[in-house]
């Protein structure tokens, strides 16, 4: 008897008239709680590849607002690190929060990127079959699913800030060209400019000026520094000169954790950080 | 014009794989209905009579290239090799060839007006479930587009959301279409084993050997494959062919700037399965006959080298592969039928190191060498408005 009240309430509570079923709320942007002025967390994070540790118990905390530069020798760790909070690796412990309030552990790629995470890879990926145009269109924040991509037109709003992102990277003259055909750092403008267009909360960016010119590795710093602020920026970078342009605090990684975190001058005086790159050189 | 419709028809200008396909339809359908108004309006013995062998010939070549064109949609755009269309192809055949078997009704060899031959050779009693209601018309095409498309969806839900690419793909789709084989060649399955389904008398009540009807099918083949190039280049020109080309040039890239590329790749093998159905069914009615032959894993991999001729990634290119090798081969196996696997493989190895765009690709290089010395400028104005008139007809 007990039993069959029990199923009935389960019943009643399944069928709340005052409720819609979780699978039918369409999925809806969550937006990111920042009220403890902290975007990104990232805790006691372990990831391995067949028992090598890439990541061992690494913490970091990026604020809202920040430009985070993010050193480390080869195989540090750094690319590993942005696989995980964009969602293309699991670590096998640890959490990473997207503000206080979401997960991202919890979703996919494609929806951390509609979250607000944009990313570029290491080597420049565009699409090099399309115009640079498409790229920027493709990239283009709206909805992504089948049948809006199918139908939509362009907006004379999108037509603008694709014109916009065009005069930010400076491929304006370029906009038909096969994005197959642009320079190496051409490309990496390209890419930078397609996470613009997604008007993203947080940027990854994975070594922006490798195999650029001294002129364009400039305008990338003014690009980066001017970002920051209204978004958050985090870029590993390899070429020191470039990092200290731009940074405000620097953490070093060495094998999967965080070695050093402070100014460029208190990085670079600090005596682990000395031992580890002496030691590499020795 | 606004800005946007503007910059929309400068895009097709430049060049979007796929490019124009509005004058090759022009000239497909105008050649079609020339070819059947010759057949019909000719007396027999007349230079000009092309004559009905001919006209189920062609129609037979059609429906191979809407198979090519459906291949060359998921291999030329998205980069998912498929080996194993020629299953989506039979399947719809096999539902065509369901009703119409069910059309001959008495006149059959042993005269039962519900069982088709094979099961009361089997001495079957009643009809298996799956056959019932094949004899009306709209449940058989509702099927024909039903099933290919449903096992579509299934297998490459499973497929491309655990993420199997390349040559695992391929393998998994042989898989598919040589298990569909073996089991369609067995009896027990109810589709008349390795004989299959054949001796159709009519179709909708016109009789299948008649010249007007073989005509009519002949024009319908013609009329959806120009329709499922018009749809495939509207596809193509739209975000979502952005998307797919994307998918096919990084998928991952396309992953981290927001797009559920499993969902864009299930849609669009459903899509390229529905097609590859549509031409089995207009198919089988025009060669007369349907068996697990069909299925067999070489007639996939024949596609792929038909799309890979006439030039992947282009629609028309696979409409022009599949009408070409399929020329060939028939001129090819009446002097020697053993030679042609070889010459096919030969063809591929040439293609591959020689063309890999295909003959389309070697088409456009050369109008462009031949173009180069003409002035720019009167060039592009001159294809924008002829693309402004395409998109507007398209
Ligand atoms: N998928 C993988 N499978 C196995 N090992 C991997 C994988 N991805 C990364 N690694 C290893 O993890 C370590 C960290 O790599 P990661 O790419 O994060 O280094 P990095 O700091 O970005 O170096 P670099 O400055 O060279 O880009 C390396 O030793 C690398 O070989
Ligand atoms: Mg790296």
């Amino acid at each position: 008897m007990n039993m069959i009240t029990e199923r009935a309430d389960q019943a009643r509570e399944f069928f709340r008239p005052d409720q819609v079923w979780p699978f039918l709320v369409p999925p809806q942007q969550q937006s990111v709680d920042v009220s403890k002025q902290v975007l990104l967390y990232i805790e006691g994070v372990n990831l391995s590849f067949d028992g090598f540790k890439a990541l061992n118990n690494l913490n970091l905390y990026i604020n809202d607002g920040e430009l985070r530069c993010l050193i480390g020798a080869n195989g540090a760790g750094k690319t590993t690190l942005m696989d995980v909070v964009t969602g293309k690796t699991r670590p096998d412990t640890g959490s990473v929060y997207f503000g206080s309030n979401i997960n991202l552990l919890e979703h996919s790629e494609d929806e951390i990127a509609q979250l607000g995470i944009g990313r570029k890879f290491q080597k420049p990926t565009v699409f090099e079959a399309q115009t640079v145009f498409d790229n920027l269109e493709l990239a283009l924040k709206s909805n992504k699913g089948v049948i809006a991509t199918l139908l939509s037109r362009l907006s004379p709003t999108e037509l603008l800030r694709i014109d916009e992102v065009l005069q930010i990277i400076g491929l304006q003259d370029q906009r038909f060209m096969l994005a197959g055909a642009l320079s190496h750092g051409q490309k990496q403008w390209l890419e930078i400019g397609m996470l613009l267009m997604a008007d993203p909360r947080l940027l990854l960016v994975d070594e922006p000026v490798a195999g650029m010119t001294p002129q364009e590795t400039e305008r990338t710093a003014e690009l980066l520094t001017s970002l920051a602020g209204e978004r958050t920026v985090i870029v590993v970078e390899h070429d020191m000169e470039f990092v200290r342009s731009i940074a405000r605090t620097v953490t070093v990684l060495h094998q999967g954790s965080v070695l050093a975190e402070g100014s460029m001058d208190q990085v670079q005086n600090n005596k682990d950080v000395i031992e580890v790159y002496l030691g590499e050189e020795a | 014009m606004s800005t946007s419709g503007m910059l929309q028809s400068v895009f097709k200008d430049r060049g979007q794989p796929g490019g124009r396909v509005m004058p090759f339809v022009i000239i497909l359908l105008v050649v079609t209905v020339l070819a059947s108004a010759l057949n019909l309006l000719t007396p027999e013995g007349s230079a000009l009579h092309v004559s009905t062998y001919t006209i189920t010939l062609l129609g037979k070549y059609l429906c191979y290239a809407m198979l090519a064109l459906a291949v060359d949609v998921v291999w030329g755009y998205c980069g998912i090799l498929s080996l194993g269309h020629g299953a989506f192809f039979a399947l719809g055949g096999y539902a065509m060839g369901m009703y119409l078997m069910r059309q001959i009704g008495d006149r059959g060899v042993y005269g039962n007006p519900l069982l088709p031959d094979f099961m009361v050779f089997l001495d079957w009693q009643e009809l298996p479930w799956f056959w019932l209601g094949m004899d009306q018309f709209w449940v058989a095409m509702i099927m024909v587009l039903l099933v290919p498309g449903v096992l579509a969806y299934v297998f490459g839900f499973l497929a491309f959301r655990s993420r199997v690419t390349g040559v695992y793909l391929s393998i998994m789709t042989q898989a598919l279409t040589y298990a569909l084989m073996l089991a369609f060649f067995r009896n027990e399955m109810g589709f008349g084993g390795n004989n299959g389904l054949t001796d159709f008398k009519d179709i909708l009540g016109f009789d299948l050997q008649s010249d007007t009807t073989r005509i009519v099918l002949f024009l319908l083949t013609a009329g959806f494959l120009c329709a499922a190039l018009l749809t495939s280049h509207w596809i193509m020109n739209s975000r979502m062919g952005k998307v797919i080309l994307a998918v096919r040039d990084s998928e991952a890239r396309t992953r981290f700037i927001g797009y559920k590329t499993e969902t864009y790749k299930v849609w669009l093998f459903v899509y390229s399965a529905v097609i590859a159905a549509i031409a089995g069914a207009l198919y089988v009615p025009q060669v007369g006959i349907i068996n697990p032959g069909e299925f067999s894993p070489i007639n996939s991999i024949e596609v792929v080298i038909w799309v890979a001729v006439g030039g992947r990634g282009t629609l028309i290119g696979a409409v022009v592969g599949a009408l070409l090798v399929n020329y060939a081969k028939t001129r090819f196996t009446a002097i020697l039928p053993e030679g042609w696997l070889f010459m096919l493989g030969a063809l591929f190895v040439l293609v591959t190191l020689y063309l890999p765009k295909g003959l389309i690709g070697l088409y456009s290089q050369l109008k462009q060498q031949l173009g180069a010395g003409k002035p720019a400028a009167a060039g592009t104005g001159k294809s924008s408005s002829a693309a402004k008139t395409e998109g507007a007809g398209a």
